[in-house]
């Protein structure tokens, strides 16, 4: 079963990367998204997938009765879902914004905070 | 070997079932507080005068917790405390060393330094808007990242610090900040989701994420267990919030566009933090690994260096040109780690130092500036060692200290570290430390010449807001830095020893691994 997952992972990885390095904010915002799912998925297989039970311990006994699914991969992954959603969000605004006010969704020709031909430090004393 | 039903677990084993002493409190007291004293700036937002005199009150204290868990390292040893009762390695543990308590004082001070700067800095619309929430919010991100002892935990103070400093970068909303902050925000992003892959993969391999936990599961790891993938995954991840040479084009792209007082406490923190998590994760937790990756990291270094003082030599804007010299100064940090040993980490340390206190002060420094001249083009202003004396003196200090000139405090790292790299194999990198301090003292020296000592161009009119007299909350936060920067440039040794101890502590982490772990693992 890690196996598939792997390719999965790999296939998400694969198309995050080529969105990424889009020029248009639009598609790399796609590609951050992608990439947190990637991530989350990785960090789920790392953590070996089995077919379990839910990690509960019965009410009268002191241990799991079998094996169970490893709870932790789960409660770190729902951390990352939840800043990783909010930071899409965040990036969501900000491109929406930067349209606005540059006029463009190409990050190539956003170039108010680097001017392309920025003046040079005088020569001389 | 189950236990039957009703039989009695053994819970001591795996929880904390006596309470918490007092004293232990103070590990996340440099984390609560910001983060509550952040949360009543928000509910305030409408008393916005009122917000600067807690957020100084607030980091004042934070301060002299931090001052005071300093001590009590040096005194104690590493102290510990678990969240949620639950025992290392299964709860979350905040571990603080002789490094983390470091690095989090003096990061404290900067956010004060900062703060102070704010209250003539940031106008009414940016405080409604939140800068003073935003500030603590960071500053409790970043002691998070000094002080906890879990990786997982790292990632989540990471992105405490990232989202409140997305918030500070673009406050106020001016193109120029936007289009900053785009580029700041996709490739931080990134940066973090790197580390977060290299965490997902580093669980798989060792199955645990608590730091002690981690080091003596590393060193027991069989020949051929796929670390070196791991530790380079690292070395990208915290190397790009570092600000190290290929991967560090957000940081010139965003520096320079909020206001002066963001980019003051940005250039002290932010890439530093990058830096101290590679300190951590290379030096103590994966030290084979380091030695393999030492050569990479040595020509990094040595390009961080020389570039970003090359690129601070073509800038025509000061504040751009001291973003450069930031990127300049992570290249020492670098070449300490690449080094290695007691010497070279200590170095590094040294400099982080310096660098987060000096590095603040020249940006406080320039937002002077601009208040007077309404910008800081150079050729566009001049003369200002006439028209502000005693600030211009406290410019020139820094500058010092900067590139590196004695008796300013950033003489000693580069003399520990120069003098590391002769030690050891590394002469060529020596010869790039020096290279690029020269360089870095060009640029330095033409800004003074230009800006300062020449006179003022013909039909320059200052069009700042207020005349020449600096206020008196910039002349506190600016002077209290360059105080230090004096201080620890004049007795250096002190604080070379406590680096030397932090880098002691790194290197062999016995008694690190024992507070965590007080009955052996």
């Amino acid at each position: 079963m890690e196996t598939g997952f792997t390719f999965a992972v790999a296939v998400f990885f694969a198309a995050s990367f080529y969105l990424l390095m889009s020029r248009r904010i639009v598609r790399m915002l796609l590609g951050v998204a992608i990439l947190g799912n990637a991530t989350n998925l990785l960090i789920f297989t790392a953590g070996r997938l089995t077919r379990g039970s839910p990690p509960v311990i019965p009410p009268e006994a002191s241990m799991p009765a079998g094996a169970i699914a490893n709870p932790l991969p789960q409660a770190l992954i729902l951390t990352a879902i939840v800043i990783s959603f909010s930071f899409f969000a965040f990036l969501l605004v900000l491109a929406y914004r930067a349209n606005q006010e540059t006029g463009h969704d190409d990050v190539d020709a956003m170039r108010l905070a680097e001017p392309k031909h920025s003046p040079l430090p005088p020569e001389g004393y | 070997m189950a236990l039957g039903a009703g039989e009695a677990v053994d819970l001591a084993k795996a929880m904390n079932l006596a309470a918490t002493p007092l004293r232990d409190w103070l590990v996340i007291v440099p984390v609560v507080l910001p983060i509550v004293a952040g949360a009543v700036c928000v509910m305030l937002r409408n008393a916005w005068r009122l917000q600067p005199i807690i957020a100084i009150a607030v980091l004042i204290l934070v301060a002299a917790a931090d001052a005071t868990l300093l001590a009590r390292t040096l005194a104690e040893g590493p102290v510990v405390m678990v969240m949620g009762r639950w025992l290392p390695p299964f709860g979350i543990a905040f571990t603080v060393d002789a490094l983390g308590a470091l690095f989090a004082l003096v990061a404290a001070l900067v956010t004060l330094a900062g703060a102070l700067n704010g209250i003539v800095d940031i106008g009414e619309k940016r405080r409604r808007f939140g800068f003073y929430p935003f500030l603590l919010l960071m500053s409790a991100g970043v002691s998070g990242s000094f002080l906890t002892g879990d990786l997982f935990n790292l990632y989540v103070w990471f992105e405490v610090l990232l989202i409140a400093s997305f918030g500070l970068l673009v406050l106020g909303g001016e193109p120029r900040q936007v289009d900053g902050t785009v580029k700041y925000g996709f490739l931080n992003l990134i940066a973090t989701t790197l580390f977060l892959i290299a965490i997902g993969y580093l669980y798989g391999l060792v199955g645990t994420l608590n730091m002690a936990d981690i080091a003596l599961k590393v060193r027991a790891l069989p020949e051929g267990a796929p670390i070196a993938t791991i530790a380079a995954l690292f070395v990208v991840a915290f190397g790009m919030k570092a600000a190290a040479f290929p991967v560090n084009a957000w940081l010139p792209a965003s520096y320079h566009t909020p206001k002066i007082t963001v980019a003051a406490v940005f250039a002290g923190l932010l890439t530093k933090v990058g830096a101290y998590a590679l300190l951590r994760v290379l030096v103590m937790l994966m030290p084979a690994e380091r030695v393999v990756l030492a050569d990479l990291i040595a020509v990094v270094a040595a390009l961080t260096m020389l570039t970003g003082a090359l690129f601070a030599l073509a800038q025509a804007e000061i504040r751009r040109a001291l973003g450069f010299l930031v990127i300049s100064g992570i290249g020492y940090i670098f070449a300490g780690l690449a080094i290695g040993g007691t010497a070279g980490l200590s170095g590094a340390t040294f400099y982080a130092v310096h660098s987060m206190l000096a590095m603040s002060a020249a940006y406080l420094a320039v937002g002077a500036v601009e208040r007077y001249a309404g910008t800081s083009m150079l050729g566009e202003v001049g003369g200002l060692w006439r028209a502000m004396p005693l600030f211009a003196a406290l410019f020139l200090v820094v500058s010092f200290a900067i590139a590196g000139l004695p008796p300013f405090s950033g003489f000693w790292p580069k003399a520990m570290l120069v003098s590391a790299a002769l030690d050891g194999e590394w002469p060529w990198l020596a010869a790039a430390m020096l290279g690029a301090g020269f360089l870095s003292t060009l640029a330095l020296g033409r800004i003074w010449l230009i800006a300062f000592w020449k006179p003022a161009p013909a039909g320059f009119t200052p069009h700042g807001a207020a005349g020449a007299s600096v206020p008196a909350a910039t002349l506190a936060g600016l002077g209290g830095l360059t105080l230090l920067v004096v201080v620890i440039g004049l007795a250096p040794e002190p604080l070379a020893a406590l680096a030397r101890r932090a880098a002691a502590g790194l290197i062999d982490p016995a008694a690190y691994l024992n507070a965590v772990f007080p009955g052996g693992r």
